[in-house]
């Protein structure tokens, strides 16, 4: 594995611009104002509220996601670079959707192979031929960035179904303001606050013809028990809309109702924080109680908006993240600005016989996991789960991608042995409305915090940090 | 306002004010019981704590003996007590989780912090008579501050509305249940009229609504039975009183009803109430039969709070 980039330090010790204010800074603070201000984060965010859940962990149902206290900055200038690669695949990816359930261009060019799609059980037969609201289909897209070198930006994931983490790049912006105000006076930052009103601009632009003109949203969330709740109730409250639970709709003629003190009102666009499976027990599982009866009927009827729209899952597949250079190639005819992660596709008989032969250098992913859950990363592992890996790669090869194992770039980050580089990947949040496409000035910077570790994942001990775009 | 919002709002309120009146409740007994047995005579007073709280019936099914411990432990701290100041405050955080939206950021800050120091500091109950005083401030604490950054904070709209309805409500559900146990000593011919002992059962209902104080102010008299019942009961003047909790509920209905334009039950059967309470003077209703009104009050005010619900809440 080759030597990690470091974001702050150029090998031969100099600093990189962006980061020399910060370096002269950390200077000047004693450690134990450093430590002092990081307990007194963790008590905010505690108060706050800031928690999640870990499923399958009974001891405690709500837990703090660990916020280092150190910003990740980035120029202007590698921002630009960035923001035009990310705007570049959210548009691709949208136009990718629309062709997959309507002309299927991209299958008859042989670009995408068809069973790839259609075998796929996050593809949904259902939106064949279905028109949504102004054509788009990922209207929040999270993309997960990582960095090798100086140069580069590389796609690790694309998430188009219901991508979270924004309120921990809104609220750790909050706190790094309330706790380090002279760091900010030294810099100038660009602000995050923007993004619940472009949200809420880019909900209202989506709204179903026949709306009135000052459309209804609601946040429709599975409820307390999710791990995502407070990300639901904060998203809500900043929106100024209210957070529905899958009790509080119902459909009525095929239009979307939400029960009131006032009676029934008519919900125009339903931000869904709910997965596919769980939208419509009519449709879909039909155990949901998450969901709502008749929804999909309603949304057929052109009455509503979900966003994001059903049947986005066959975007952010890693089975098809391997074509997606070539999927924007395919429909704007430019070159990708962000490059992808080399990828074994295990379906393939050659690259099957390749990645079983390098497993210790691989990383294996479920071809439809998320979380961090469900994979292999090859120079970590024990020989004996290698070993069973191997068995279940074998048993299903179309399940499963290998990448190799990249040494994702490290930021300076504390430690219980002071300041040391830790690893680090970003998720911007892409918005898409009828008219625009907007990124605020950063996004989720997650960062592995054990030594060496290359799991950035909230859920696998990941934490976070507040991620500086430099106003130049 | 979704009707699931205004239902947690409703709840959330209801369970902070429940908290905080069984915190009053037990403050009061401790007092009573740490008096000698010439003055409080044979009745035990745990017992009454548990009727006032109205689990005195689950209680038994676990303990067999009513005692400082037992009922202390049961009334503040019990999981199995559903209506215990642990689990109404467990049930008052979850309520608030589900309604971030609808409430300010202190309110919301003071439930997290006192489930924050429940879980932190009472996990374990109490062992000494100290630290059960300092819990006890703590939930009393915790409702005034609960209530006063509502007050402070909310927009005055349904939503305040709402949590304002559950408030009083349960408010008054508290005061009519101490009446209800208590009634008996304050029956103006019950022949130890005046003796020390009945002095104490009065000073320990009122301290029980927070009232103590206020009855010198309004009456400038002595401790009487039937004076201290019309405090409860008639007087609007005092924020824990029958009287008082209707003109809330009152009050507030209206403002929902003219918020919505339309009125409903709920509003004319609080009316009704409030109206009966207007026109009744201490003299009719002790000859009404106190028990008998309280027991009709109770009644009439748990139906409201159906009718509340099927109006608005569900």
């Amino acid at each position: 594995m080759a030597v990690a980039f470091d974001e702050m330090n150029i090998p031969g010790g100099d600093l990189r611009p962006a980061y020399q204010e910060l370096a002269r800074w950390l200077k000047e603070t004693p450690p134990e104002a450093l430590e002092y201000r990081r307990q007194e984060a963790e008590l905010l965010f505690r108060r706050i509220g800031i928690t999640f859940a870990v499923y399958g962990d009974s001891e405690s149902t709500e837990r703090l996601i660990p916020f280092d206290v150190i910003p990740r900055i980035m120029s202007g200038k590698e921002w630009g670079v960035l923001e035009k690669g990310l705007k570049q695949r959210v548009k691709a990816l949208n136009m990718f959707l629309r062709d997959v359930y309507h002309g299927r261009d991209i299958l008859r060019a042989g670009i995408v192979p068809e069973d790839l799609i259609f075998q796929n059980p996050v593809f949904r037969p259902e939106m064949n031929g279905q028109q949504v609201p102004h054509d788009v289909y990922v209207h929040i897209a999270g993309i997960d960035i990582v960095r090798v070198d100086s140069n580069d930006f590389i796609v690790l994931e694309d998430n188009a179904r219901t991508p979270s983490g924004v309120s921990y790049m809104l609220e750790n912006r909050e706190i790094m303001m309330r706790l380090f105000p002279d760091l900010f006076a030294r810099h100038r930052v660009a602000p995050v606050e923007r993004y619940p009103d472009e949200l809420l601009s880019a909900l209202r632009s989506v709204a179903p013809l026949s709306a009135s003109g000052e459309p209804t949203v609601a946040l429709l969330t599975p409820g307390v028990y999710n791990s995502a709740y407070y990300e639901h109730s904060f998203l809500a409250d900043k929106l100024g809309i209210e957070l529905v639970e899958g009790r509080d709709l119902i459909v009525k003629n095929n239009e979307v109702f939400m029960r009131t003190t006032e009676g029934l009102k008519r919900v125009d666009v339903i931000y869904r924080r709910v997965d596919d499976d769980f939208l419509d027990p009519l449709t879909f599982r039909p155990d949901s109680a998450l969901g709502v009866p008749g929804l999909m009927s309603a949304y057929a009827a052109g009455n509503i908006t979900l966003a994001n729209a059903v049947g986005t899952g066959i975007a952010d597949d890693k089975a098809i993240y391997s074509y997606m250079p070539d999927i924007v190639k395919f429909y704007l005819g430019e070159e990708p600005v962000l490059k992808n992660v080399q990828t074994w596709r295990c379906r393939e008989s050659k690259d099957l016989a390749y990645v079983l032969d390098h497993l210790s250098e691989l990383v294996v992913k479920e071809v439809h996991g998320s979380g961090g859950y469900g994979m292999l990363i090859g120079p970590a592992a024990t020989k004996a789960t290698i070993e069973a890996f191997r068995e279940k790669l074998k048993r299903e090869p179309e399940g499963f991608i290998a990448q190799p194992t990249l040494a994702l770039s490290t930021c300076p980050t504390c430690t219980a042995s002071g300041l040391a580089p830790r690893h680090v990947d970003l998720r911007p949040f892409v918005l898409t409305g009828s008219k625009s496409t907007t990124i605020v000035p950063g996004g989720l910077t997650r960062v592995a915090l054990k030594e060496g570790s290359l799991v950035v994942n909230s859920s696998q001990g990941g934490g976070t940090k507040d991620t500086w775009i430099l106003d130049e | 306002m979704l009707s699931r919002t205004a239902e947690n709002l409703y709840w959330l309120a209801r369970y902070v004010e429940r908290a905080e009146y069984l915190a009053r409740t037990i403050d009061a007994t401790l007092r009573v019981t740490a008096l000698p047995a010439a003055y409080i005579g044979k009745t035990n007073e745990w017992d009454s704590a548990l009727l006032t709280a109205g689990v005195a019936a689950s209680f038994y099914q676990t303990y067999e003996e009513a005692n400082e411990h037992n009922v202390v432990d049961y009334l503040s701290f019990s999981v199995d007590n559903p209506s215990s100041i642990r689990n109404c405050i467990e049930a008052a955080r979850l309520n608030s989780r589900s309604v971030r939206t609808a409430l300010t950021s202190e309110m919301w800050d003071t439930i997290n912090s006192a489930w924050i120091e429940l879980q932190a500091v009472w996990s374990k109950g109490t062992s000494t008579r100290e630290d059960l005083a300092k819990f006890l401030r703590f939930v009393q604490e915790t409702s005034l501050r609960f209530d006063g950054s509502a007050y402070r904070t909310m927009l005055r709209n349904d939503a305040y509305w709402f949590s304002r309805l559950g408030l009083h409500l349960e408010r008054a559900d508290n005061t009519a249940r101490i009446l209800d146990v208590k009634y008996h000593v304050l029956l103006p011919e019950e022949e130890h009229v005046g003796g020390p002992l009945d002095f104490y059962q009065w000073s320990s209902i009122l301290r029980s609504v927070s009232a103590l104080t206020a009855y010198h102010w309004v009456y400038r008299e002595t401790l009487k039975p039937w004076l201290v019942a019309d405090l409860l009961i008639l007087n609007s003047t005092l924020p824990r009183s029958l009287a008082s909790c209707y003109d809330n509920l009152v009050r507030n209905l209206d403002q929902i009803g003219v918020a919505y334009g339309r009125q409903g039950p709920a509003q004319r059967h609080a009316r009704g109430i409030r109206n009966r309470l207007e026109h009744s003077n201490m003299n009719d209703i002790f000859q009404h039969g106190v028990h008998e009104f309280i027991q009709e009050f109770i009644t009439d005010n748990s139906r409201l709070g159906e009718i509340i619900t099927k109006q608005y809440l569900i």
